[in-house]
């Protein structure tokens, strides 16, 4: 091997490592480094009565064209969450009657958008929050990648925006609760630190007979979300998802992550031998 | 050939105004020769022109439309259907369409393969093209297109996220294949001094783009490892990285096919007896090569089919659609690759490709449209409107235009010029350790 040779391997080896390490950083997306608790609100949709307090409020507070709360039509056809509507209250036949249940972001723990950014537009913040920027590119990669659906995006603007359920960050930062939670006049949202919220749905379960289905939605489901639910049906009836498992998506793309690393480490060297090694055969066979 | 083409290199890029003032007057002049080259060659009204030429007009329109009123200009993308067909086709299909280039730089550099090497040329400028046009279709897929630059300006870098690697990766083997390609336009230009050094980057270029294209291809995949839930069970797996790259093998290989019959018919006066001569052969090659690639990516889908226990979800339309696919569009040009490539017959063989191409497209969109939320009922599904339908044909379109422009004027398919082949000449043996006399001498022996 010359000097030039070994210069270059090794410029090579050293480009590759650099590169690694910068895709190779933080694979555990997500969670942000917290130095306090994240915070939650617990949904009871069994004291939900579909007022839509918490969707005037929510309009309020962001700057969203105001809904007609004393419209009961909306109810009857199914309706979900849009660029102008972060939360919504829908509303479902059960064998318990009417359940109304709120929607809007879930606040997952780790957050598939936030994993999924690659401007890092979407953040998890350290009161709780999964908050969106504007250095956002408008890809939309993390539409595709929330397990319930939640951002939507401006399609008829020509510089959209993403929109969603911030949880109130700028409210929580100047030590205001949620709005929606505020304006809720029947106490079936509750606002605290998520360890506290379990704690509450909990002795809410295990104190009544019977009101209540055993499973608190969001305490384990897709690693953890920041909204907790309690309802007294089981929750596929009331719209929701069970099958999404309890693993925390951004951890379905790390086990690719890990082998880009390994593979531009490894594979240059890997391809640059076998040059040499055909090289050689090239060379014998020309001799002959 | 790295002494010959680093001294050369050394002396060219010598600071001094002189040098500056030469350069800057090429540079002009480079500019009058490509203005005189965009006149045609060849006749105007042939059947390709008439048919693209009115897409192409309709199409740019289109695209200024989408540029100034936003994305639902013309457009079906929805709230549930977040990527259309720039995404879900010019993106997902486009992308291992081209991976003929990486996987053909591997045969002809790394396992140094002379058999190959007479379209290598078209097979990169192709690659390249591809991956210019379907960055743009990304850019026009872009809600907020003037931040496109923000993941690479670091505002921020997510280096958690599969589509910051994408997007790295995809900038990266544009700039890798320019430099593969480079030497052809140096030729064409008649630049030997520069052509020494662009030639001595290839190999270079070559082993990082391969690890770069192993890497975007099944990054391509693991895009839909977050959609868990989304895709249909029986095409949502672990392994979805692996199965997009392999399938990028077979992908490349069957265009390169498809594309060479094509151009034999299209080009044949730019191409040169060696080309011609050994087209047939190396068709052969590129079918075996194809059947096995077939072979293993089918062997590892009845695999996960048996891991994941996938009947349990062959019932219905979704079931057979899945039969379709791994049984028709890829054992049946898996088998046909086999028998052609046994019977010698570029006719079978060139069959299989067409068929393989399909079965790609079916794949990537089932992914990205048609498994993707099967649950969605069809009123509410994704379906291209007739604009995206054009613009994705422009960007085609636009992409066989300048593939049609270059092969024109440039050596791509052989015609090089005698001075940059005596040099190739002499760099091969350069490199093989002896001086170009001694061994012509031995290489006309055998």
């Amino acid at each position: 091997m010359t000097r030039r040779e070994f210069l270059k391997l090794s410029i090579s080896g050293m480009a590759s490592f650099t590169l690694s390490g910068m895709f190779g950083s933080r694979l555990e997306a997500g969670e942000a480094r917290a130095k306090r608790e994240f915070m939650g609100v617990l949904v009871d949709t069994t004291r939900c009565i579909g007022c839509r307090s918490c969707e005037l409020a929510c309009a309020e507070a962001h700057g969203l064209p105001i809904p007609n709360i004393d419209d009961a039509s909306v109810f009857s056809s199914p309706r979900n969450m849009d660029p102008s509507h972060w939360t919504v209250v829908q509303r479902y036949k059960t064998e318990k009657g009417e359940i109304f249940v709120k929607r809007q972001c879930m606040h997952c723990n780790q957050p598939a958008c936030v994993a999924a950014c690659l401007v890092r537009a979407m953040k998890k913040r350290e009161e709780g929050p999964v908050t969106w920027d504007e250095n956002c590119m408008g890809c939309r990669y993390c539409m595709v990648s929330c397990p319930f659906d939640v951002p939507k995006f401006e399609y008829d603007k020509a510089f959209g925006r993403i929109m969603k359920c911030n949880m109130c960050y700028e409210r929580l930062r100047i030590g205001k609760i949620p709005a929606c939670v505020e304006a809720c006049p029947s106490e079936a949202l509750l606002f605290g630190r998520r360890r506290d919220l379990l704690h509450e749905a909990k002795r809410r379960i295990y104190g009544s007979t019977g009101r209540y289905f055993p499973h608190v939605y969001g305490e384990t489901d897709v690693g953890g979300t920041g909204y907790l639910y309690l309802s007294a049906v089981p929750f596929e009836r009331i719209g929701f998802r069970t099958d999404l498992g309890t693993k925390a998506y951004p951890e379905y793309t790390t086990g690719f992550l890990y082998s880009v690393p390994i593979v531009l480490i490894l594979w240059p060297a890997f391809l640059t031998g076998i040059h040499h090694l055909t090289k050689e055969k090239k060379r014998k066979e020309v001799e002959r | 050939m790295m002494e010959i083409g680093e001294r050369a290199g050394r002396g060219y890029l010598l600071p001094s105004f002189g040098r500056l003032v030469v350069f800057l007057l090429y540079c002009a002049g480079l500019v009058l020769v490509f203005l005189k080259e965009l006149k045609p060659k060849g006749k105007v009204f042939t059947p390709f022109n008439v048919i693209t030429l009115p897409v192409i007009l309709t199409g740019i329109f289109l695209v200024l439309r989408h540029l100034f009123e936003g994305l639902s200009a013309g457009s079906n993308v929805s709230q549930e259907f977040p990527w259309g067909v720039f995404i879900g086709f010019n993106v997902m299909v486009g992308v291992p369409f081209a991976g003929g280039a990486y996987v053909l730089a591997f045969v002809v550099y790394i396992l140094n393969s002379e058999k190959y090497h007479p379209i290598i040329r078209p097979t990169i400028l192709n690659g390249f093209l591809a991956y210019v046009f379907y960055a743009s279709a990304i850019f026009l897929d872009l809600g907020r297109k003037w931040n496109m630059l923000n993941p690479f300006l670091g505002r921020e870098f997510g280096v958690s996220s599969v589509l910051f690697l994408v997007a790295w990766h995809f900038l990266l083997y544009m700039i890798a294949q320019l430099i593969e390609f480079s030497p052809v336009v140096a030729e064409w230009l008649g630049l030997r001094r520069l052509r020494k050094v662009l030639a001595s980057m290839t190999l270079g270029a070559c082993v990082f783009g391969i690890a770069l294209s192993t890497l975007h291809q099944a990054g391509l995949g693991a895009l839909f490892m977050m959609a868990k839930g989304k895709i249909h069970p029986l095409w949502y797996t672990e392994f979805i990285p692996v199965l997009f790259f392999i399938s990028s093998i077979f992908a490349g290989l069957s265009v390169v096919i498809v594309e060479g019959s094509i151009s034999k018919r299209v080009f044949r006066d730019r191409m040169n007896d060696e080309y011609l001569n050994s087209y047939e052969e190396i068709v052969l090659g590129l079918g075996r090569a194809a059947a096995v690639s077939l072979f293993v990516y089918f062997f590892l889908k009845v695999l996960i089919f048996i891991h994941g226990q996938g009947w349990t979800y062959l019932e219905g339309g979704m079931g057979l659609w899945f039969l379709f696919e791994v049984l028709g569009l890829v054992l049946l040009p898996c088998i046909m690759f086999y028998e052609g490539v046994k019977r010698r017959s570029v006719n079978v063989i060139r069959t299989a490709a067409v068929i393989t191409m399909l079965g790609i497209i079916v794949n990537r969109l089932n992914y990205s449209m048609i498994a993707y939320k099967w649950y969605v009922p069809l009123s509410a599904r994704y379906v291209p409107t007739w604009q995206e339908v054009v613009i994705t044909l422009t960007i085609i379109f636009v992409q066989l235009w300048i593939f049609r422009f270059v092969v024109n004027r440039m050596p791509v398919y052989g015609e090089v010029p005698e001075w940059a082949r005596e040099e190739k000449r002499e760099s091969v043996f350069a490199e093989l350790g002896f001086t170009l006399a001694e061994g012509g001498e031995r290489y006309a022996k055998r």
